[in-house]
């Protein structure tokens, strides 16, 4: 018997049936369809399937679907405002701070969940807070420089 | 096989119900277990997800005490200021767990009961006198942390019982904590040795109660009462922490692994129960009367 799961996904109201072993991170891509969030290792160690739970960042491979009930899910899908991008979307399109990209929305989930608490990190502070993302194309420095161009144009400074 | 079930259970009454049933295991932040899953060593029946249970995600600060329910993700904790400037020792020890993602979900509770040698907060808590909270199918009962794993990976609790959370003293003006563990990199990675230091002084400065906690060189957290007698009385000289140190080293009783052998773990434990002391003592001074 499948459970029937209500829950909020980047702001709107979502269902779904799932196994009580389930991932949300499966969840997520193959019953909702929202396939921008990423399995990489599927043992939390990578972070590509970073998604922010009750205001938590949080790897949701790591996660079970039945524990999304009643809570908010926030996704790289809810990061853009339609067809504009977020100023982080941006500042990596900027700094080339991709190669093959299934790192990319994980980073950014991250990034932004980082900005909001700390709109000035150092950047050891964005590094620490990051390390949890792994990149394997070794873009480390470019995504470091691009979150903190984003952090900086969000505070309203040139840098 | 029938299908695992998904139970939230919002009263403690209804986990230890549930507990008792087979194949159940207690899921908080799903940071070991999941993983245990995706590998096959863990094939549990009934998730009994306990973060809706009050007693187990609550953090309060109360007059004499902190509760630190047994559920309440690291996260939490790091971002309480109230929480570090009393117990910063602990507070290094749980921002030490994982990445930022995992210490969104993983708890301190979890650390504990998933019993790894290794485990950062186990000998934080023990240097800090926490006492573990069980509740079960026959009631509470108390314990202090050094007591409460029983080895790699096994504990004391029961049958149907459960972890609610720590009750954690409130030190006193003059008193402080610390937690330093080595491992070969700067983040994410299991302790090769971790050492736990607590210290209380005097209006003088002197050494009035000290603990002293190993993790990561036997099979369960050791509680080295000589180097803790042996920074009672001083004022954190270089010849009682030396004694400290010589303590720890002789206390710890480690394997050699793939992370260092027996004989480097030994000599870690003294210099790390040295360095953790005097980080101790540097903070009791500067906490003068303010706790």
């Amino acid at each position: 018997m499948k459970l029937h799961v209500s829950t909020t996904v980047n702001g709107e109201p979502a269902e779904f049936l799932c196994s009580a072993e389930q991932s949300l991170l499966d969840v997520l891509r193959e019953e909702l369809h929202l396939t921008g969030t990423k399995e990489g290792c599927a043992t939390g160690d990578c972070g590509a399937c970073s998604v922010v739970l009750d205001g938590r960042l949080v790897c949701a491979c790591l996660v079970l679907a039945p524990e999304a009930a009643g809570r908010t899910v926030e996704t790289i899908e809810g990061v853009a405002k339609g067809a504009e991008l977020h100023p982080l979307q941006q500042k990596f399109l900027e700094h080339a701070a991709l190669q093959c990209g299934v790192c990319t929305p994980g980073f950014i989930v991250a990034a932004k969940a980082l900005l909001e608490r700390n709109p000035d990190p150092s950047e050891e502070e964005a590094r620490y807070w990051l390390a949890g993302n792994l990149c394997r194309c070794t873009g480390y420095d470019k995504i470091i420089r691009a979150v903190l161009d984003t952090a900086a144009e969000l505070r309203g400074v040139t840098r | 096989m029938e299908q695992a079930r998904y139970e939230a259970p919002s009263s403690l009454g209804r986990a230890i119900e549930l507990l008792g049933q087979p194949g159940a295991r207690v899921l908080a932040g799903g940071t070991d277990l999941l993983v245990q899953m995706r590998s096959g060593r863990a094939v549990p029946r009934v998730f009994v997800d306990v973060k809706r249970i009050p007693e187990l995600a609550r953090l309060e600060l109360g007059r004499d005490e902190l509760w630190l329910g047994a559920a309440v993700p690291a996260a939490a904790i790091v971002e309480s200021a109230e929480v570090a400037r009393l117990w910063p020792g602990l507070v290094e020890a749980t921002d030490l767990i994982g990445s930022t993602q995992i210490q969104g979900r993983a708890s301190v509770g979890g650390n504990l009961c998933n019993a790894s040698p290794a485990a950062d907060t186990t000998p934080a808590l023990c240097a800090v006198g926490a006492l573990c909270v069980m509740a079960g199918p026959n009631g509470e009962r108390v314990v202090p942390v050094e007591r409460f794993p029983t080895g790699p990976g096994a504990t004391v609790l029961g049958p149907g019982e459960l972890l609610v959370g720590f009750r954690i003293p409130r030190p006193p003006a003059r008193a402080s904590d610390a937690y330093l563990r080595f491992i070969p990199r700067t983040e994410m990675d299991i302790a090769v040795v971790g050492a736990g230091v607590a210290v209380a002084l005097d209006a003088s400065g002197r050494c009035t109660s000290a603990r002293v906690a190993l993790g990561a060189v036997a099979p369960t957290v050791v509680v080295v009462t000589e180097a803790a007698a042996a920074l009672v009385g001083s004022r954190g000289e270089a010849a009682a922490l030396a004694a400290a140190a010589e303590a720890a080293s002789r206390a710890a009783r480690p394997i050699s692994d793939k992370r260092g052998t027996a004989e480097y773990r030994r000599r870690v434990a003294g210099v790390l129960a040295r360095r953790a002391a005097t980080a101790a003592f540097e903070r009791a001074r500067a906490h003068g009367a303010t706790a």
